[in-house]
């Protein structure tokens, strides 16, 4: 069961663990996956999620919040327009039309890659990186990749679920890690 | 050239001009309406939300229906600004648990759309969106779904449409509502 990441847990973060539901044996056998479409069902709880990363990066000077596709549409685009930053969806291959950089990471077996618009980011842009779940932090990694490329400061990661078994944070070359939900 | 529906609203140029058009894209002779421009211009981006914001607020929805993947940069400000469930409408196999699937037609071939079990209840007055609306395959196989399991469709929203390719006659008797017409 999913529980908040603090000691001191803001009081949001009970309602928004527990719309988060578990689906056994997801994509495979023996993993339990973090199914947020239940949290996007409990408006409460979606509004709240949200909130709670609006706070922490308003009046931070973010000039870009990077999306990874798709669950990273979900959760970045609200939080882009509450601090008033550009959205930058970082998507698969051959979807971004015109000119795109791209970024190999591993998976468990094979490679996949990560694109992004030339031009969307520039020398200067101060970007978060938000998705719906950190689990080995591969593409979170290739995303952060990708916007130091294009000469951008990556200042944080956002997620609302970690798996902190998987030691993804330690991925992140030094980049901070925020989450709402540890899921064990 | 873009142009925008009728009744003027002041913030329609701007949204309208930070569309980019990507020539042949996804294969030659398609003239590819590429919203991530729109996304870069924070002011456009927000008052493409409140349009949509404005006219929904008071119409008692319950559902914003996204479709995957554009309609999921749209649909949940929405959904948060009017205090409605957001629900994903997925390609096969990426929703966990039990789903309805709807299949739908492509130029070349068909394709299939998923939707939670549950996740719409009958009673529940849903909105679909997507970032454009072409031939009207996807939004007609997003209104079925949500017929399917009881639920009443009040229209569809885009950004965009085409109208040449006439989608908005094939949704159903379901009305469409757009932003921006592009030729």
């Amino acid at each position: 069961m999913a529980c908040g990441k603090d000691g001191e847990q803001d009081p949001r973060i009970g309602g928004i663990a527990a719309s988060i539901r578990v689906v056994p044996d997801f994509p495979k056998k023996g993993i339990m996956f973090q199914d947020i479409t239940t949290l996007l069902l409990d408006p409460k709880a979606f509004k709240n999620t949200v909130d709670l990363f609006v706070e922490r990066y308003i009046g931070k000077d973010v000039s870009v919040v990077a999306g990874i596709e798709a669950r990273g549409f979900i959760f970045g685009p609200p939080i882009a327009l509450a601090i008033g930053a550009k959205f930058v969806p970082l998507r698969k291959p051959r979807k971004l039309p015109g000119e795109v950089i791209s970024e190999k990471y591993v998976l468990e077996y094979g490679t996949d890659c990560l694109e992004m618009h030339v031009g969307a980011v520039q020398s200067g842009d101060r970007a978060l990186v938000v998705d719906d779940l950190i689990a080995t932090g591969g593409t979170l990694c290739a995303a952060m990749n990708l916007l130091e490329r294009a000469g951008a400061e990556v200042i944080e990661c956002a997620c609302v679920i970690e798996l902190p078994e998987l030691k993804g944070r330690e991925k992140l070359n030094g980049k901070p890690l925020y989450v709402l939900v540890e899921s064990r | 050239m873009m142009a925008s529906e009728g009744g003027e609203d002041h913030r329609l140029p701007r949204i309208a001009s930070a569309i980019r058009v990507i020539p042949d894209f996804p294969k030659p002779g398609i003239m590819f309406q590429d919203i991530t421009t729109l996304l870069l211009d924070p002011k456009a981006f927000r008052d493409t939300i409140d349009m949509f914001v404005e006219r929904y607020r008071d119409q008692e929805i319950t559902i914003i229906a996204g479709v995957e993947a554009r309609g999921f940069i749209f649909g949940p400000p929405i959904a948060l600004a009017i205090g409605a469930k957001f629900v994903p409408m997925r390609k096969p196999k990426k929703l966990p648990g039990e789903v309805i699937s709807e299949e739908y037609s492509l130029e070349y071939g068909t394709d299939r759309m998923e939707m939670h079990v549950g996740a719409v209840q009958p009673g529940d007055r849903a909105l679909v969106i997507d970032d454009l609306i072409a031939t009207g395959g996807t939004l007609s196989a997003a209104i079925r779904l949500l017929e399917r399991v009881g639920a009443e469709v009040v229209e569809c929203a885009c950004v965009i449409e085409l109208p040449e390719l006439k989608g908005r006659e094939r949704l159903g008797g379901t009305p469409l509502f757009v932003l921006v017409k592009a030729a």
